[in-house]
């Protein structure tokens, strides 16, 4: 083992582990409506603010459907799987369907500012806070 | 094509093998389609947050192997607070049967986080005469 290698990795377990500890935590509130649980949502807090990365491999950005309202996401979308006509299947994991799935931050986002970014199959929020939901400190008279 | 139906979340799946790893790291087995058409194989792999750049395939004594690399640089200075999967690098690899595909002209498309492989058919070997001397 060469231990110039140990490095990189040492910080994939860590990440992995971070994103354990936080599993379905309660953090986000109940009110995640919509149809079903896809596509898998992780929340991170950056700063003031947070960022949701979310993964939807084969859905193309032509299909997906993204909405904001209030502290409200929706995302929506279709996942087609195309095997051509008279293929033989030998092995079917992938699952293709619609998916509709609103997530509710337990914090005002400023919507003018929300931004998307779609690659490799991954979308990333970036989930701005409103001016109104910043903390203010609080002089003491 | 099957109807539209809703679509679930089909939890990740570690990577078994039998040699043990000597980093910690969890590894995730991409989620595979293989078919084949009259001139092909055709093997879909699922990984979302690789690259083309990152992907890695090697064909060696008919072993199909595939290596997906995802740069989790961007979650170092994140800090997370609800989680619903967790991430890591790709592995996964099958038997081929021996001679029977072009090693050369694999094709390897990537998509969506959808890498599509592309196995050309081997020309059947060809019967020869033997000439007599």
């Amino acid at each position: 083992m060469v231990l110039g290698f140990a490095d990189p990795f040492d910080a994939l377990f860590r990440v992995q582990r971070a994103l354990d500890q936080r599993l379905d935590s309660d953090w986000l509130e109940d009110a995640t409506g919509g149809v079903g649980a896809f596509p898998p949502v992780n929340v991170f807090r950056q700063g003031n603010d947070f960022a949701a990365v979310i993964e939807m491999p084969g859905v193309s950005k032509d299909d997906l459907g993204l909405e904001v309202r209030g502290n409200a996401i929706r995302i929506s979308g279709k996942k087609t799987i195309d095997y051509g006509g008279n293929a033989s299947v030998h092995r079917r994991e992938r699952v293709a369907g619609s998916f509709d799935r609103t997530i509710t931050l337990p914090v005002q986002l400023d919507a003018d500012r929300v931004a998307a970014e779609y690659r490799n199959g991954v979308l990333i929020l970036s989930l701005p806070r409103a001016e109104s939901d910043k903390r203010r400190a609080i002089k003491i008279g | 094509m099957a109807p539209a139906q809703d679509l679930e979340v089909q939890q990740k799946r570690e990577l078994e093998k039998k040699d043990e790893s000597t980093i910690p790291a969890r590894v995730f087995l991409p989620n595979t389609d293989i078919f084949e058409t009259e001139d092909a194989l055709t093997v879909v792999m699922e990984m979302p947050g690789v690259n083309r750049e990152h992907a890695d395939i090697t064909v060696e004594d008919n072993v199909l192997s595939v290596a997906g690399r995802i740069d989790f640089s961007k979650y170092e200075k994140m800090r997370p607070v609800y989680t619903e999967y967790n991430v890591g690098h790709y592995w996964r690899s099958f038997n081929l049967s021996p001679n029977s595909f072009d090693e050369h002209k694999i094709g390897a498309e990537m998509k969506d986080g959808v890498l599509t492989l592309t196995l050309p058919k081997a020309e059947r070997l060809k019967s020869r005469r033997i000439p007599l001397r």
